[in-house]
């Protein structure tokens, strides 16, 4: 059954812009980046919007709904009340671009920040092994589809622009605790940098991430607390320091 | 200069949030109940009275240090003496309350929680918050926080003393063993949800063996890490429980002390 819907959506660009109010037909079962879509097509031709596959599955239609980060493909538009008006803006952490399209190579900068895995020096390509138990754990983090909505909510540089520089963002926090967590990996100071480079210690594990995550990655439980944890292992808790000294170890077995 | 989502590049828009919902119900209800608790717990702790009436012993009050303790509460003996401010006595709950209070105030839930409520750092996701700096827990005070850890022991030191006092309570006035009352219930309600807020501790299930890179090397850590995350998970809740908890266990022997209801004994 169709029904009218009433938007509300942010246009423009890095100077300027404001909110529009449009009305649009919607049918049963569409979500919202239909809608974009309709109203593209009908109303407003150069009304700029990044997309690619409306399965909720390739990061890209990330946007804000009614002042919530969320993927434009998964919000179903009967998920709002008849009457209400709904708004639309680009990410609010990012640059804008045109529109509902933000300029998100922010995080594409703190990924190349990130060390790589380092692979056992005795192996070779193709020789390594691992039990499923000692992967298990990062394989929830390898869930991640890019959308960075994670890092748009995350208060630290949602509203400090400054932090930039100094924090990579939860995002790449589950990534640096998936390499952490790796049985192989063999660079030692992952926790180190962490604290030091990537700005873990500026999380004040408010939980924004996890509350937005698509994919349901408990990014605050299972990645930045153990990372916070691992963290006063080498850097704040003498006992496990002298511990490490001792027995020659990084304290991580 | 106009930083966060009012920075120059980022979409003009004026208002700090676009929320609709009533984002602010969670804090504001989070406010009112630690609140209420503080300023209940910080006059039980001045109080300085109805913590002990045979055989049950208020979780403020134990273990009670001080030569100033009321006969027969002091489990542990009575190391400290009678101490005075501006000709008040100080209470021997405030001897102990620190530890509890510091394992709380740095307990990674409850950190979520006040930093939210309180501090409005942020209020709600995705609202913005009104501080022009933010440094987080990278320095002084903050920075404390770190040291979780040694709450998380100190905190299991006092679940022992509080299961201890459960224990004790199968007994009656006469401190004669084989009772058992409403009293018992309550502390061993207590000391139960204790147990839980503190087995679901984050730093606990890093002990247990989140710490460990491979659990294919130690199944039984590996074993006990899968039973604590599964309390972990349900952290928050066992915050809220064990706190109600204290609460009314301490009310409840505030009140048969100071004798407005009867412990009553099933056997
Ligand atoms: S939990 Fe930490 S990383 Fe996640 S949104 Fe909050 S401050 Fe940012
Ligand atoms: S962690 Fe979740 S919210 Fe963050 S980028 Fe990955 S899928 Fe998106
Ligand atoms: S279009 Fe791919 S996640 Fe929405
Ligand atoms: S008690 Fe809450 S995380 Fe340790």
């Amino acid at each position: 059954m169709a029904r009218k819907l009433n938007l509300r959506i942010w246009r423009g660009n890095s100077v300027d812009g404001g909110l529009q109010n449009i009305t649009v037909d919607a049918n049963e079962g569409e979500v919202v980046l239909d809608v974009i879509h309709r109203v593209q097509a009908e109303q407003m031709n150069d009304l700029a919007v990044r997309w690619n596959c409306k399965a909720g599955k390739c990061g890209s239609c990330s946007m804000e709904i009614n002042g919530k980060p969320r993927l434009a493909c998964m919000t179903q538009v009967a998920s709002f009340e008849e009457d209400e008006t709904i708004t639309l803006t680009p990410l609010r952490a990012f640059p804008v671009i045109k529109d509902l399209v933000t300029d998100v190579s922010f995080n594409y900068k703190k990924a190349m920040e990130i060390p790589a895995y380092e692979a056992p020096a005795n192996l070779k390509p193709g020789e390594a092994r691992m039990q499923q138990v000692d992967v298990e754990r990062s394989q929830e983090f390898r869930k991640c589809i890019e959308c960075f909505l994670c890092q748009d909510t995350c208060h630290v540089i949602r509203d400090h622009e400054e932090n930039k520089k100094s924090f990579a963002g939860p995002r790449f926090f589950i990534r640096i605790a998936e390499l952490d967590m790796h049985p192989l990996d063999t660079l030692r100071n992952r926790k180190q940098k962490a604290q030091e480079e990537h700005g873990l210690g500026m999380c004040n594990i408010t939980k924004c991430c996890t509350e937005v995550c698509p994919e349901h990655i408990r990014i605050t439980d299972n990645a930045i607390i153990p990372m916070k944890e691992r963290v006063v292992d080498v850097k704040y808790d003498p006992a496990r320091w002298l511990g490490s000294k001792i027995r020659k170890r990084d304290g991580i077995l | 200069m106009a930083t966060g989502v009012f920075s120059s590049g980022r979409a003009k828009i004026s208002e700090r949030t676009l929320r609709t919902d009533r984002w602010w119900l969670q804090p504001a209800f989070t406010v009112l109940v630690l609140f209420s608790f503080i300023v209940y717990a910080t006059f039980r702790a001045f109080e300085n009275a109805h913590y002990f009436v045979e055989p049950l012993i208020s979780p403020f009050y134990s273990p009670c240090l001080s030569t100033g303790c009321v006969t027969g509460s002091s489990l542990l003996g009575q190391p400290l003496g009678v101490y005075h401010i501006f000709g008040m006595m100080i209470s021997p709950s405030l001897f102990i309350l620190i530890f509890p209070l510091g394992f709380r105030l740095t307990c990674y839930y409850y950190r979520k929680a006040y930093y939210r409520s309180f501090w409005f750092s942020p209020p709600a996701c995705a609202v913005a918050e009104p501080h022009s700096k933010y440094t987080g827990e990278t320095r002084a005070p903050l920075i404390m926080q770190n040291a979780h850890r040694w709450f998380f022991y100190a905190g299991c030191v006092f679940n022992v003393i509080l299961t201890v006092d459960a224990i004790l309570a199968f007994r009656n006035e006469h401190n004669q063993w084989g009772h058992m009352s409403v009293g018992t219930l309550v502390l061993l309600a207590n000391a139960t949800f204790l147990w839980l807020y503190s087995a679901s501790c984050h730093t606990c299930r890093h002990t247990i063996g989140g710490r460990l890179r491979n659990f294919s090397a130690h199944p039984i850590r590996y074993k006990l890490w899968t039973y604590v995350s599964i309390l972990n998970h349900k952290h928050q809740n066992f915050a809220w429980v064990s706190l109600f908890g204290v609460a009314l266990a301490d009310l409840y022997v505030r009140q048969v002390s100071a004798g407005s209801i009867t412990n009553l004994y099933f056997f």
